[in-house]
């Protein structure tokens, strides 16, 4: 299998550079000590999906499963919530988290570093500092921003000047000190992928609170939405009222809008049909399962997105291997709700497996998504999803569907949902 | 260790001990399909349905009072703004066996996660 030859060819490469590393510094360094004849399940990524399946792996075993969580991050910055900074009632610092909790309250092993291999056959993963054991292996490293047809993005630099802030963090500091240094009845341009990618309500969620900082700041300038899509993804109705009602004037949305050319010096945006300058470019680029889910050949939907049992959530290309949150191939939308309700699947199945037990052979659960419409009002789209046996995928059930309008109650509630989503994830 | 059984689908199954692993004790009363899905709860109402505050509390919560508030979302009897969404997703014998699961959870102050030391300039 291609994929396979390309895989053992990598590893090669990586164990002749670590074999130079070996040579320095002794012998590869085991990451984590174990501890005696427990199961040990290796989990990649500390976001949303992989923090909740660390927690409730330990929780679900009664501390039997030994669990390490692989992440460079120092800390957590949550997604939901970071277009708020943008709209200048939020502070990054605000959606920032420690891990302590975290690992203390459950014994969690972290190792802060980046997974750069994993060899699937003798079941190990490697990082810049060692390798690692595991009898299971969770994927939950999110997603991977596609160039190929960007090119001129990739590199630190442009996007200093273009920035996609859609990984919470540095990036979306800056696309905010951007919006606020705009000149006085200055553009912003969005441009939104191709479903799916990433929190399909978010782009429009976006839009709504550049126009909330701008109304209040620079109550000229205008916003101009490029979307990829033939039509507003997600709450479409109810966008379109709060940008014609609440901003009027303001978001000039245009479908269809693929990028084709970009000049990341001067921000102009060329697609199919017209030449737009930008005096704020965000360009949102398509995406697809991180990379290490590429790397292992188990994104393979589209070479894009990973495929997996919805009972388990072990991959179909190898077994194993488990993989949560954004690179599932789910047809369903991506949000940290419905990573955290996988992951929690996922930990279900994998407690079941250890103890010799079926896991759940009908899996049920809910997804909640709020958008913020104004510093206040927010606006839901909530769905319990039911697994069909027949089809094998999970279906939205009965009862699903928006809110009639934006509200301060609803706008309660999200953050009601962004406290308990952190608790819950991170302590 | 505490032995756990796992009585959902198959009946009384003990679990392998040999693997070390000894599954929570509240797989055996209820089976694993409402143990997940009550986990799902947890994004609105916390932990256990620990809540940190806004939403209810579910941890402790007398299961006929949670049967009565679950059927008056379905019927719209009660007015909400998301719940009757979720309660109409659900089958009346998941609303059961939902509310004896948080009726027996205990009931503690939930904790939210310390701010993160910041590294900006
Ligand atoms: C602007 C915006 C707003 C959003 N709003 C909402 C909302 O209101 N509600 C909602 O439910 N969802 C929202 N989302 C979506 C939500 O953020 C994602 O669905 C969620 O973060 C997915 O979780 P994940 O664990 O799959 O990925 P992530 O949370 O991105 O976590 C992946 C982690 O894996 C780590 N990682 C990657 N590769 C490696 C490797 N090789 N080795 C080690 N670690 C690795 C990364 O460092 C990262 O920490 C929003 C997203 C954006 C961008």
């Amino acid at each position: 299998m291609a994929t396979m030859h390309l895989n053992r060819r990598e590893f090669i490469k990586w164990t002749a550079a670590s074999s130079v590393l070996a040579s320095i510094g002794g012998c590869t360094q085991a990451l984590v000590q174990s501890s005696g004849n427990q199961p040990r399940v290796v989990v990649i990524g500390g976001g949303y999906a992989g923090s909740a399946i660390a927690k409730y792996l330990r929780i679900w075993s009664n501390a039997g499963i030994e669990t390490v969580v692989i992440e460079p991050n120092p800390y957590f910055v949550s997604c939901p919530l970071s277009n708020l900074v943008l709209g200048g009632s939020k502070q990054i610092e605000d959606l920032s988290f420690s891990y302590e909790a975290l690992k203390r309250n459950h014994g969690i092993h972290w190792v802060k570093d980046t997974v750069v291999e994993v060899d699937a056959t003798r079941k190990k993963v490697r990082t810049a500092r060692g390798e690692l054991r595991y009898d299971k292996l969770v994927l939950a490293p999110g997603i991977d921003f596609i160039y190929d047809d960007l090119p001129m993005l990739q590199s630190e630099e442009a996007q200093q000047q273009i920035p996609h802030a859609w990984k919470a963090g540095p990036q979306t500091v800056n696309l905010q000190q951007q919006l606020a240094a705009m000149p006085d009845g200055g553009v912003f341009v969005i441009s939104i992928p191709k479903a799916p990618y990433r929190c399909p309500p978010g782009p429009y969620e976006r839009v709504c609170q550049a126009a909330f900082y701008l109304k209040q700041h620079n109550p000229t300038a205008r916003i101009i939405v490029l979307d990829a899509n033939p039509d507003i993804v997600s709450k479409k109705g109810l966008f379109l009222k709060v940008w014609s009602e609440m901003y009027a004037g303001m978001v000039d949305y245009r479908p269809n809008s693929s990028i084709v050319d970009l000049d990341v010096a001067q921000r102009h945006v060329i697609t199919e049909f017209e030449r737009v300058s930008a005096d704020v470019l965000n360009v949102i680029p398509p995406q697809r399962a991180g990379k290490v889910a590429q790397m292992l050949g188990v994104a393979n939907v589209d070479q894009r997105w990973c495929e997996v049992d919805f009972r388990t959530y072990e991959s179909t290309v190898l077994p194993d291997l488990h993989i949560v949150g954004d690179s599932v191939s789910a047809g369903l939308p991506k949000s940290a709700h419905m990573a955290t309700s996988q992951a929690r699947v996922c930990a279900s199945a994998i407690v079941a497996a250890f103890s010799g037990i079926d896991p759940d052979p009908l899996p049920v659960f809910a997804n909640t998504c709020y958008s913020f419409v104004s510093d206040s009002m927010a606006m839901h789209v909530a769905h319990v999803y039911r697994y069909d046996p027949a089809k094998k995928i999970m279906l939205p059930a009965d009862g699903g569907g928006v809110s009639e309008a934006p509200s301060a109650q609803e706008g309660s509630y999200a953050y009601d949902w962004a406290r308990n989503i952190w608790s819950d994830v991170l302590t | 260790m505490t032995k756990a059984y796992y009585t959902g689908l198959t009946g009384l199954l003990s679990l392998l001990l040999s693997t070390g692993v000894c599954a929570d004790e509240s797989y055996a009363r209820l089976s694993i399909h409402t143990h997940v899905l009550a986990s799902s709860c947890a994004a609105c109402h916390g932990t256990n349905g620990n809540s940190v505050g806004g939403t209810p509390v579910l941890a402790g919560l007398n299961a006929e009072h949670f049967i009565r508030q679950m059927q008056a979302f379905k019927s719209g009897d009660r007015p909400s703004t998301v719940m009757h969404r979720h309660a109409k997703g659900l089958t009346q014998q998941e609303i059961v066996e939902l509310a004896d699961h948080f009726s027996r959870q205990q009931r503690h102050t939930a904790e939210l996660p310390a701010r993160a030391i910041s590294d900006r300039p």
